[in-house]
């Protein structure tokens, strides 16, 4: 049914000639109204850019893309009065304080000015920014200005929603209490598509999840298809040392359809019947006397997908932290 | 999937008002920002009015005594060159503050705004007229306090001040192509001074441009800077000496207008470019 469709692209195509990148390189996704889609992939996969020519922000090199049927560059304007925004890098004024940002994002969607001042009382009462409001924006911390960035996002009230890796530079708590936010929000209605590097978010909040990897969808299904075209049960082999790891991992090539993962001391191996193979690697490494210091059985998680499908394992590096790290000149010069 | 309890068609329509209505109250929110933005740094504020202030004692009794004029004292011949400079070096704003807009990211905000797409240029150019409007006020009276004095009358005086306000916005178009240029803030105003040196000091601003060789002269005095600083000292002094005259007044005018329309539709387009 055409008409659930919120936000469809069709073989997105983004060369950069600076660097001679091709950043999309093909992409086509779908995300139904009143779901959340997730976009997931490593660094430099891609996503920054696919959501900036969602967003209108940049034009394809070839592909469309339209939200609730409109064209994302033909129809650019009207696209603009459906979305809401929420780049990677929270784009603020620092000498606005935090009310004067909302207002500003407010009058510029064409809100009237009562009405802004409603929603911009009420949106910094909702990410607790209430205290906040009225000082500038160069006091706050990072995980401040992000949440002052997606409120910003919001004031229009918008059906659609892009948030490029919303939680990051976010502490536990403001990740919880965002992924609440996220999560009304859908309930009304609102339709949302969110980059991440959280295998954690994107199981918590996405219905669909499309994996990119250089600039070509790899995967995508529910967070439970996608683990099912894993394997159902991940092995997993401690061993005494990285070198007994090492042996033990040829020792095991051939028992499984795919080869063992080695990390450290540790291999992992994916597989169908988890307690019959646990057995024979068991016996195996028994046969050949070499140590076993620990094994477990447990059901693959997104991580483990994601390390089958792009070979290694998704940045999960600054974790907490209330500071985002600031992206350096060239980086920023980059994003554009 | 069966999603769809929305009704079918979601658009909000364009908000009631046309599409000129929407482009002066865009500018005007961008414009509001920006005034805010400069008050809030009010370290910058004091120190770019001291600079003009330092110029103004430096030509007035540092090099003054040293420069003659024919006709009026050197006091009244300064201020229209001070005047000028200093619109001239405030320009400089432009380019750094549109850099900033770029570099933080703002800029992309608002292209995923829909508002006009020409508010963000003209919110800038038009907070930095206000802001001058602010310079030239404190620029009179640091000039009555050493000793200028209008020679004409208080109408001439402001005309010679809006001839000046109207020269600074036009060259503020061309300050925000730097501003779109510039990989960063800091490299804006380094591409900034390289224009705003000669045709500041190459000109009539401090000393009478006779006084330069020849060569330089016929630069010196023809090109808009000067053109628009004879002009105001018309406005300002009067027909009290032979180095300029109510023609200057037409060439600056010209000069003025002729900028405006090339450099306004430059930066418009360099802006739809950017990004
Ligand atoms: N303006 C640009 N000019 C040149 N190359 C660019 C530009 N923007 C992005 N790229 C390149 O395109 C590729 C995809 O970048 P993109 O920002 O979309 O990745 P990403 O998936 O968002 O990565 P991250 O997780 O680090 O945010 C990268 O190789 C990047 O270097
Ligand atoms: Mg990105």
């Amino acid at each position: 049914m055409a008409d659930s469709v919120a936000v469809e692209a069709h073989d997105l195509v983004k060369v950069f000639a600076k660097g001679n990148v091709r950043a999309l390189d093909g992409v086509s996704l779908e995300v139904a109204r009143g779901t959340v889609l997730g976009l997931l992939g490593p660094n430099g996969a891609g996503k920054t850019t696919a959501v900036r020519i969602l967003s209108t922000i940049l034009p394809p090199d070839s592909g469309h893309a339209a939200v609730f049927g409109h064209d994302v560059v033909k129809e650019a304007d009207t696209v603009r009065r459906l979305i809401g925004l929420a780049g990677q890098y929270a784009t603020v004024d620092e000498n606005l304080t935090g009310r004067e940002n909302i207002k500003m994002v407010g009058r510029l969607t064409h809100i009237s000015r009562k009405e802004v001042a409603r929603r911009a009382d009420a949106l910094l009462a909702q990410f607790e920014l209430t205290d906040a409001a009225n000082r500038t924006l160069k006091t706050y911390s990072g995980g401040m200005r992000r949440r002052l960035d997606l409120a910003a996002a919001l004031v229009g009230q918008p059906p659609v929603l892009f948030l490029d890796e919303p939680t990051t530079g976010l502490d536990p708590q403001s990740r919880q209490d965002l992924w609440m936010v996220i999560e009304k929000l859908v309930k009304g209605g609102t339709t949302v598509l969110l980059t991440t590097q959280y295998l954690e978010e994107a199981d918590r909040l996405a219905d669909q999840i499309v994996v990119v990897d250089h600039g070509k969808v790899i995967a995508q299904g529910t967070s439970a298809e996608l683990k099912a075209d894993l394997g159902t049960t991940v092995i997993s082999v401690n061993l005494a040392d990285a070198e007994g790891a090492t042996l033990a991992a040829e020792l095991l090539v051939g028992i499984t359809a795919k080869a063992p993962v080695l990390e450290g001391s540790t291999i992992e191996l994916t597989v169908e019947e988890g307690p019959r193979v646990a057995a024979e690697v068991l016996r195996t490494l028994d046969q050949h006397q070499v140590t076993v210091a620990g094994l477990t059985l447990r059901e693959p998680s997104l991580d483990d997908v994601f390390l089958s499908l792009t070979g290694h394992r998704a940045e999960i590096d600054d974790v907490g932290g209330d500071e985002e790290s600031p992206p350096s000149a060239s980086e920023r010069k980059k994003a554009r | 999937m069966t999603t769809a309890t929305l009704p079918p068609d979601v658009v909000s329509d364009a908000p009631p008002g046309g599409r000129l209505h929407w482009a002066i109250a865009d500018a005007v929110t961008v414009t509001w920002r920006n005034l805010i933005s400069y008050t809030r740094i009010p370290d910058a504020i004091f120190f770019s009015s001291v600079q003009p202030i330092m110029f103004v004692l430096l030509f007035r009794y540092v090099f003054g005594g040293a420069i003659s004029v024919p006709g009026v004292p050197y006091v009244d011949y300064l201020m229209a060159g001070i005047f000028v400079q200093t619109v001239m070096f405030g320009a400089v704003s432009t380019s750094v503050g549109l850099s900033e807009d770029l570099q933080k990211g703002l800029i992309e905000r608002f292209r995923a705004l829909p508002m006009a797409r020409s508010a963000v240029l003209a919110g800038r150019t038009t907070a930095d007229v206000v802001r001058n409007v602010g310079v030239v006020i404190i620029i009179t009276i640091v000039g009555y306090a050493v000793g200028f004095r209008i020679l004409t009358n208080v109408f001439e005086f402001i005309a010679a001040l809006l001839l000046i306000l109207f020269f600074a916005y036009a060259l503020s178009w061309g300050f925000a192509i730097i501003g779109l240029t510039a990989s960063n803030s800091e490299t804006a105003q380094l591409m900034a001074f390289p224009i705003l040196f000669p045709l500041t000091f190459a000109s009539s601003a401090f000393v009478p441009v006779t006084t330069m060789p020849g060569w330089l002269q016929a630069f010196a005095k023809n090109q808009p800077v000067s053109q628009v600083i004879d002009a105001s000292r018309q406005l300002m002094l009067g027909g009290k000496s032979p180095l300029w005259s109510t023609s200057n007044i037409y060439w600056a005018l010209a000069w003025t207008v002729g900028l405006l329309v090339v450099l306004a539709p430059l930066a418009v387009r360099k802006y739809r470019r950017t990004g």
